[in-house]
């Protein structure tokens, strides 16, 4: 089958490129890219004409919980795969938060083999470092590795023992892979649901202090430092977390970041009326938090931006604040927030796009072809100016969690290719 | 321009009347009271009182008292203002009470202020004192003592305009549908009274 | 009338709301003397008291109120009942208005289920204690209490003593006394009172002395207990000789001074008992006065607004 992409406004930061091109894919894998509009043998070939659009690799997330197995009722491989296509996504890397915990090669397993058949984008394991993500013992990275896992995170609790991350740190670099942290002091956040200041006093909720999250940036970075291993910064929220990053960055010392739409997009205020679908952890920080994200975005401090798609039932979320459970579901709003920062001029298009596919392949040392000759087809395009009313409960996604539920939002992804698979969104 | 009903003139006469027709019918002022309906029958109430007194000459004024119905009311829409104090300095029991009201329409705020009255105890009669009676009753209510009789329809409004409440001049006006209404403070005897 | 067919806080009112509510809290106040202590203002209504954390004093007076307005009562304990069965709080709250609720009282240890709630309810919604947010009718008895004694509010030195991070009554109380004119002044430990609420228009004191100079209303809040331990003071002892309202410390306050306390009193903790029953102590007019001013908002709930 062939396929031919034509009037296609490319960018595509694998390779650097950004122009006019005409793209030919036959079964699937990329056969020409032809910059100067000539092509050949395209004959017979489905045409998608891509007129006003842009055509980039597609996206990789970093972050993402597919809650299989066990949370079924928030979502399944199959709906998180599809949400994520939907987002413009090829690849997602999921959480090892399941039940049972992704910390043994079996659940790995399990998890790739119901991929592989029910799976719409591909899907990359991240072990737990910890069994159970207890944070007492190291889990066994070495084999969940070898069943495909491509980093480990205990993401949605920190490593609380510093010794224990410190072994995770230097284990990980002997096997050559990465530690994310989800960098949270407990004691500190002591059960906060919210951002601690001014608001979370007045709507009487329990606060979390940005430094909750710094001083366990701090910490992780300067065992990374000690060890030398590899370390990724989940979630960042916080403009005292940007500032100690770009330190250490600034001391050679091997540390990455993320952040995520919603720290860019909103801020604690999303809270006002206890809306449970703006609690996430860590929470929504303070305008100045958000200008800080987006400086670091700016400066390559920030290298990935990642959904953290949270995905929860709609009952779960329909609680007391207090009891209702972090997350927003992301995969479905990550482009056109993301495309709201080139508009503001933060990113140029080529490092949006760079921030969400380059990157955390390189990270992850994971194969995430740009588009040239000869790679599978893994390919998004999207009209960069629609402008339409987005409705969370009419995402892919089980999970209907969004604070931009009702958002006029800009930016919509028209195709997302997988190889042999096109889909046409409406 | 909204017709006059009654000018300061008639308003006085009036009140006059029904002060000497409440001595007569109750054959003096032993163990008599009045009590106005909140808001524009207390001035009323206040007015015959004196009047009452003065007929009489008396020392002091005969007691006094106001009652808010709002607690009492069969419609619970109108709670646009506070609800006005209910100050009757006497015990109720065994008195003879006249309510005065300004005007008097359907009868269900004097329904109320019967309802209202048996709360406070068990007075040996209850009379009624009206300014201006507009007929229309929706319940078998009559007044014993009335000011003037006057032919409306349901959509006009009649309106007390009494210096008490900030107006230049006493009147009883009738004001028609559209037309503007006499003052903001003007007593309003519409749709729920 | 009010502007909500729903009192969820202090927050969302405007002063003459307040004042409406205060006003007519009067009224209802002299039917409380009466031989006959009820009113047939809500004849026919039916008010639940959603209780989903226990208060014996709030739900009497509540229910004592919606009495006193001819309504009928039901008490629903929602801890002892369907939570423990697994029923979410929606669907309690859904099934007592199915039971035809025209006014539910919700009580919940955490911030904001009153206004969740409200949004899935058509009944009225009254807040009776969210969380560490807000308890608006604690608030409003309390600016009828002082307005009584005081003859006003506005200009009126108020001092709020006592652990003001957790404590929604007086969250409440700063809205309210703020909204009519009031200098309010916050007293308690750093620990108990963070600097933010300065922003709220308040002056904070750590030092109890000096934030009492002058004041025309002290206003003890309850300490809760199982603070202490986790680090928000060392010991009940120490709280008290620094922050416990002395007979001798009162006399730092101007000479007609009140005393408040929103119930139930540590005494020895946070109040000595010479002050709790002493001539300057309002405590258990507060008490009287709740049911007037709960009455007079459930009168003054608007039902048809927002439907």
């Amino acid at each position: 089958m062939k396929l031919l992409i034509t009037n296609a406004q490319v960018i595509d930061p694998f390779g650097g490129y950004e122009g006019a091109a005409t793209i030919l894919i036959e079964d699937g894998t990329i056969k020409s890219v032809a910059k100067n509009g000539k092509i050949k043998n395209h004959a017979g070939a489905r045409v998608i004409d891509a007129a006003g659009m842009y055509v980039a690799p597609a996206f990789t997330d970093m972050h993402t919980h597919l809650r299989e197995p066990g949370f079924e009722h928030k979502e399944t491989i199959r709906t998180g795969t599809l949400a994520a296509l939907k987002g413009g996504f090829a690849t997602v890397c999921c959480m090892p938060n399941t039940n049972p915990v992704n910390d043994n090669p079996g659940t790995t397993e399990y998890i790739l083999k119901k991929a592989a058949g029910e799976g719409s984008a591909r899907v990359l394991p991240i072990g737990a470092i910890t069994k159970g993500q207890r944070g007492e013992e190291l889990a066994e990275m070495e084999m969940m590795l070898k069943a495909g896992c491509i980093a480990f995170s205990d993401d949605g609790r920190p490593v609380e023992s510093p010794i224990i991350m410190r072994r995770a740190l230097e284990y990980a670099k002997g096997l050559g892979t990465t530690i994310i942290s989800h960098a949270e002091d407990l004691q500190l956040s002591s059960g906060g649901v919210m951002n601690e200041g001014l608001l979370s006093m007045t709507l009487g909720l329990k606060g979390s202090p940005s430094i909750a999250e710094e001083v366990m940036v701090f910490r992780d970075i300067a065992l990374c430092g000690l060890t030398g291993g590899k370390l990724h910064i989940a979630h960042v929220s916080t403009k005292g977390s940007v500032d100690i990053i770009r330190r250490a960055k600034e001391q050679g010392i091997h540390v990455t970041a993320e952040t995520c739409p919603h720290y860019f997009s909103i801020t604690e205020e999303a809270v006002t009326g206890y809306n449970t679908n703006a609690k996430v952890n860590p929470p929504l920080r303070r305008p100045e938090d958000v200008e800080a994200i987006k400086d670091g975005l700016r400066d390559g401090v920030i290298d990935v931006i990642a959904t953290d798609h949270a995905p929860h039932g709609k009952e779960e979320k329909t609680r007391e604040f207090d009891a209702a459970p972090s997350g927003i579901s992301g995969l479905e709003t990550v482009l056109p927030l993301g495309l709201a920062l080139v508009q503001g001029k933060t990113l140029s298009m080529m490092e949006l796009i760079r921030k969400l596919t380059v990157n955390p392949a390189g990270i992850l040392g994971i194969e995430a072809g740009g588009i040239s000759e000869g790679r599978e087809a893994h390919i998004c395009i999207f009209h960069p100016e629609k402008e339409y009313e987005f409705r969370a409960g009419e995402m892919f996604s089980k999970g209907k969690n969004s604070p931009f539920d009702g958002w006029k939002l800009k930016g919509k992804t028209a195709w997302t290719i997988l190889g042999e698979k096109v889909h046409e969104w409406a | 321009m909204p017709k006059v009903l009654l000018d300061n003139k008639e308003i006085d006469r009036a009140l006059t009347r029904i002060g000497h027709e409440i001595i007569e019918r109750n054959k003096g002022v032993e163990d008599l009271c009045l009590v106005g309906i909140q808001r524009g029958g207390v001035h009323l109430a206040s007015r015959l009182a004196a009047k009452i007194a003065a007929t009489e000459g008396l020392a002091k004024p005969i007691p006094m008292g106001s009652l808010d119905i709002s607690f009492y009311r069969d419609d619970i829409r109108l709670r646009k203002h506070a609800v006005r104090r209910t100050e009757i300095p006497f015990p109720v029991e065994g008195r003879k009470i006249v309510l005065v009201d300004d005007v008097f329409f359907t009868g269900r705020s004097i329904r109320a202020a019967l309802d209202a009255i048996m709360d406070l105890g068990r007075p040996a009669i209850i009379q009624l004192a009206v300014l201006v009676d507009r007929g229309h009753r929706e319940l078998p209510i009559r007044a014993d003592y009335a000011g003037k009789n006057v032919p409306t329809s349901m959509n006009e409004t009649v309106q007390v305009l009494l210096e008490e409440e900030g107006f230049t001049e006493d009147r009883v006006v009738l004001v028609s549908p559209g037309e503007p209404e006499a003052g903001e403070s003007g007593r309003e005897e519409g749709a729920g009274a | 009338m009010l502007k909500s067919r729903h009192l969820l806080g202090i927050k969302d009112l405007q002063a003459e709301e307040i004042m409406l509510v205060l006003e007519s809290a009067s009224s209802f106040k002299d039917v409380l003397k009466r031989d006959i202590k009820k009113v047939p203002a809500l004849r026919g209504r039916t008010v639940v008291n959603l209780f989903f954390e226990p208060s014996t004093r709030t739900r009497t007076s509540f229910e004592l109120a919606a009495k006193r307005l001819s309504t009928d009562v039901v008490n629903f304990s929602a801890p002892s009942s369907s939570i423990l069965k697994g029923e979410t709080m929606l669907d309690t709250a859904l099934t007592v208005e199915a039971l035809g609720a025209d006014i539910i009282i919700i009580r919940h240890a955490s911030s904001g289920v009153p206004h969740m709630l409200s949004s899935h309810l058509k009944a009225s919604v009254i807040n009776a204690g969210d969380g560490t947010n807000e308890h608006p009718t604690q608030a409003l008895l309390d600016a009828f209490t002082i307005n009584e004694k005081k003859g006003g509010i506005k200009g009126l030195k108020v001092a709020i003593v006592g652990d003001i991070l957790h404590s929604r009554v007086a969250k409440s109380n700063i809205y309210c006394l703020k909204k009519l004119g009031a200098d309010v002044r916050l007293i308690g430990p750093a620990t108990l009172l963070p600097g933010e609420f300065s922003a709220l228009g308040t002056e904070i004191f750590c030092d109890m002395d000096e934030g009492l100079r002058d004041v025309d209303v002290v206003m003890m809040l309850r300490l809760q207990l199982e603070r202490q331990g986790k680090g928000f003071f060392p010991s009940t002892m120490e709280y008290f000789s620094r922050w416990g309202l002395s007979k001798k410390r009162l006399e730092l306050a101007k000479k007609d001074v009140i005393v408040m306390h929103p119930g139930p009193m540590n005494r020895g903790i946070e109040i000595a008992s010479d002050v709790a029953d002493g001539g300057n102590s309002v405590i258990l007019e507060q008490v009287t006065n709740g049911l007037a001013v709960r009455m007079s908002v459930m009168f003054h709930l608007d039902e048809r607004a927002g439907k």
